[in-house]
C-alpha cells in the first residue's frame, strides 16, 4: 500500500526540497560541470582567456606516461586501503562482539581516530615513522634497518596506505560491529550444534549474513580511498618522494593548483570522477547479486 | 536414542543462584516437558544440556556419558529454538543438510535423509525455497527437520511454538507429538504453557526460581500437585486456595467464611493446625445442601462450558467452573460443595502438599 502525502499549498513540498537541491547544485553540479567545461578548454597562465580546445586535454592527459603511474599507484593504494581497513575492521569487530571484559571502552577507543582531522592523524603517524623523530622511525634505523620515507618511495606508499586505512577502520568497524550484533545468536548455536567450529561458523553463517554491510562499506571505502585520503597524503609526503605517492585525486590538485594547469586537472577531473561512476555501477551490477538481504 | 540424566546440576551467574540443584533421570524414549514461568530457569537447564551455557556444579550425562565439558557439537543432541534460528541464507534444503555436511556424510545420504524428513514433514516442495519464503509453521517444521536429519540422540526444544499463532500451534503440538512417538527419540521440552505440557508430556517437571517443584506424569501433576505453586500453575482458571483450620477432631476442616468440609483422609499430625484448602474450580458442583454459599459476581460463559466469580461470605474468592451454559445470574446466592477427594491440603509454611 502507498501512502501519499497531500499538501494544500503546491509550493510547499518544492520549498522542503530546496535546501536538499542547492546543496547538491551548489557543491556538486556546479563544480562537476564547471570542470567539464574547463575540461575542454586551454586557459592562459593568468586565467583570462580561455579557448575552447576539444578534447585536447584528455589526449595529453592519457598520452602522459607519468599519468598511467599515477593510475598504477591509485589502483595499489585504493585496493589496499580498502582490503587493509575493511580487513582490520572485520577482525576487530568480532573480537569486540563476542563478551570480552571491558568491551565498553574498547569499542569507544575504537571509534575514536574516525573523529580525527587527517592532517592531525598525518601528524601522529609522522612522530611515528619520522626517521629522525619518530619512534618506529627511529627503531628501525636503530636495528640497521634503512627506514626514511622521504627518500624510499615504497616505504612512503606502504606508510601512507596505513594511515589512510587506520583512519577508516573506525567507521568499518562501527558498522561491522552494528551487522554482527544484528545477526541473531540463535543461528550460531544451532550452527555450533549442528557440528561447525568457529572458523567454519564465520566463514558459512557469519559472513554471508554480514554481506549487505560488507558491501556498503566496499562502496563506501573505494570511494574514500579515491577521494578523502588527500588530506592524509598532502600531509605526510606531498605526493613524493617523487610522485610515489601520487594518487589521481592528488595530481588533479598538483595539476590544477600547484602547476596552474587547469584544463589538464579538469579533464583529469571528469576523468576521476567517470572512473568512480563505473566502479561503483560494477559494484552494484556485479557483487550486489552476491548480497543476501534478509 | 539415550538417557539423559541430570545429576545435582546448579547454575550461578555470580552470587544469583539460577539453577540450584536438579536431579532427573530421564529414560530413553521418553518425552519429557519442563514447565514453569519465565525467568524459572527452565531454558537455561535445557541450553545446559545443549552446551550453550556452562554448567556451574552437578552432572549432565547423555547415554550414560558425562557431557559437562564437551562442545555442543559433541554431544549428538539437535535442538529446535524458539525463533527457529534456520540459517536465513541457505535454502530448506541446505538449512537440514548443514549439519551433515560438516559431519562429512557422503552426498548421496545426505539427499537420502533430507528427502525422508522432507516427507515426514510434507516439506518437498519447499526444498528450493528461503525460508523467508516460508510461514512460521513451515520454518518451525524446517527447523525440526534439520534436527531430525541428525538423527541425534535427544531432541531439546526451547519453547519451540511460542512464536506461533493460537491456531498454528495446536496444528503443530500434535506434528509435534506425532513425530515423537514415531521416532521415539528422547526429547526436552521447554514451555511455559501448560497445555503443551498435558498434551505432550510422558512427565513433566514443573519448576519454580530454579527448584524442581513436581516431577511427574502429566495426571500425577494434575491429581496430587505437590506444592501450592504446582496447584496455581496447573489447571485453567488455577486452583482456589482458602484457608482452613483441622479441627482438634481430625475430622473437619473449618473455614474462616464459617463453612465446614469433612477432612478427605484422618492425618492425626494436622489436628488442630491450620492449612491451606485448595479446591479445583472444576470439581465444585452446585448442590441444594452444599456447605460453601457464595455470591455470584461475574458469569463467564465459555460454550463448552462457565466460569463463575464466586465470593465467600467473608470475602473471599472462589472460582467455579460447571459444564454446559450458565445456570446461575450474577447477584444470585448459590449453595456448593467440593466432594472430599478434591481437597488439596498444604502446609501454609512451605506451600508443600500434607500427604494424605
Amino acid at each position: 500500500m502507498q501512502r501519499r502525502v497531500i499538501f494544500d499549498n503546491k509550493a510547499l513540498p518544492y520549498l522542503l526540497l530546496a535546501p536538499q537541491v542547492a546543496v547538491t547544485l551548489i557543491f556538486f553540479i556546479w563544480p562537476a560541470a564547471q570542470a567539464v567545461w574547463q575540461s575542454v578548454h586551454l586557459q592562459d597562465a593568468f586565467g583570462l582567456r580561455s579557448q575552447f580546445v576539444w578534447f585536447e586535454n584528455f589526449e595529453a592527459v592519457l598520452a602522459d606516461p607519468n599519468y598511467l603511474d599515477t593510475v598504477r599507484v591509485t589502483a595499489v593504494f585504493s585496493l589496499s586501503v580498502t582490503a587493509l581497513s575493511m580487513g582490520v575492521a572485520l577482525l576487530l569487530a568480532v573480537l569486540a562482539d563476542s563478551r570480552i571484559r571491558g568491551a565498553g571502552a574498547y569499542k569507544t577507543l575504537l571509534i575514536w581516530p574516525y573523529a580525527l582531522a587527517p592532517a592531525v592523524a598525518a601528524v601522529l603517524w609522522m612522530f611515528i615513522f619520522n626517521p629522525e623523530i619518530g619512534l618506529l622511525g627511529r627503531a628501525l634505523n636503530d636495528l640497521g634497518y634503512a627506514w626514511d620515507y622521504r627518500l624510499n618511495g615504497e616505504q612512503a606508499l606502504t606508510m601512507v596506505i596505513l594511515a589512510a586505512s587506520w583512519k577508516q577502520v573506525s567507521y568499518n568497524f562501527i558498522f561491522f560491529l552494528a551487522g554482527l550484533q544484528a545477526i541473531p545468536r540463535s543461528v550460531l548455536e544451532a550452527a555450533s550444534i549442528d557440528g561447525a567450529s568457529a572458523v567454519r561458523r564465520f566463514w558459512t553463517i557469519t559472513f554471508p549474513l554480514l554481506s549487505p554491510t560488507t558491501f556498503f562499506l566496499l562502496v563506501v571505502d573505494v570511494v574514500y580511498a579515491f577521494f578523502e585520503t588527500f588530506g592524509t597524503i598532502h600531509a605526510l609526503t606531498h605526493g613524493g618522494p617523487g610522485k610515489s605517492t601520487e594518487t589521481l585525486i592528488y595530481r588533479v590538485y598538483q595539476d590544477g593548483v600547484i602547476n596552474n594547469d587547469l584544463g589538464g586537472s579538469s579533464a583529469q577531473s571528469v576523468i576521476l570522477m567517470v572512473i568512480v561512476i563505473a566502479l561503483t555501477a560494477i559494484q552494484f551490477r556485479f557483487v550486489e547479486r552476491k548480497v543476501h538481504y534478509s | 536414542m539415550a538417557t539423559v540424566d541430570l545429576n545435582r546440576v546448579r547454575k550461578s551467574y555470580g552470587a544469583v543462584e539460577a539453577i540450584k540443584g536438579i536431579d532427573i533421570a530421564v529414560a530413553d524414549g521418553e518425552f519429557l516437558v519442563l514447565l514453569g514461568p519465565s525467568g524459572c530457569g527452565k531454558s537455561t537447564l535445557l541450553r545446559m544440556v545443549a552446551g550453550l551455557e556452562s554448567i556451574t556444579g552437578g552432572e549432565i550425562a547423555i547415554g550414560g556419558r558425562v557431557v559437562n565439558g564437551l562442545e555442543p557439537k559433541d554431544r549428538d543432541i539437535a535442538m529446535v529454538f524458539q525463533n527457529y534460528a534456520l540459517y536465513p541464507h541457505m535454502s530448506v534444503f541446505d538449512n537440514m543438510a548443514y549439519g551433515l555436511k560438516i559431519r562429512g556424510v557422503p552426498k548421496a545420504e545426505i539427499q537420502a535423509r533430507v528427502a525422508k524428513a522432507a516427507e515426514i514433514l510434507e516439506l518437498g516442495r519447499f526444498l528450493d525455497r528461503r525460508p523467508s519464503q516460508l510461514s512460521g509453521g513451515q520454518r518451525q517444521r524446517v527447523a525440526m527437520g534439520r534436527a531430525i536429519v541428525r538423527e541425534p540422540a535427544a531432541f531439546l526444544f526451547d519453547e519451540p511454538l511460542s512464536n506461533l499463532d493460537a491456531k498454528l500451534r495446536t496444528q503443530m503440538r500434535v506434528e509435534i507429538k506425532r513425530l515423537q512417538d514415531r521416532l521415539g527419540v528422547t526429547s526436552l521440552y521447554v514451555t511455559h504453557d501448560q497445555v503443551e505440557a498435558m498434551t505432550l508430556a510422558d512427565r513433566i517437571l514443573v519448576m519454580n526460581h530454579g527448584v524442581a517443584e513436581q516431577v511427574g506424569t502429566p495426571l500425577e501433576v494434575y491429581q496430587r500437585p505437590a506444592s501450592l505453586f504446582v496447584a496455581g500453575f496447573i489447571g485453567s482458571p488455577p486452583m482456589n486456595v482458602l484457608d482452613a483450620h483441622v479441627e482438634a477432631d481430625g475430622r473437619t476442616l473449618a473455614l474462616p467464611c464459617g463453612a465446614a468440609l469433612p477432612l478427605p483422609h484422618p492425618q492425626p499430625a494436622l489436628n488442630g493446625r491450620e492449612v491451606k484448602l485448595g479446591i479445583r474450580p472444576e470439581h465444585v458442583a452446585v448442590s441444594a445442601d452444599g456447605a460453601l454459599s457464595v455470591t455470584v459476581d461475574l458469569v463467564e460463559a465459555l460454550g463448552a462450558d462457565t466460569v463463575v466469580y464466586g465470593r465467600l461470605p467473608n470475602g473471599e474468592a472462589l472460582l467455579v467452573r460447571m459444564a454446559g451454559l450458565p445456570v446461575c445470574r450474577e447477584g444470585e446466592t448459590l449453595r456448593l460443595d467440593a466432594p472430599p477427594p478434591a481437597l488439596h491440603l498444604f502446609d501454609g509454611a512451605t506451600g508443600r502438599r500434607l500427604e494424605d
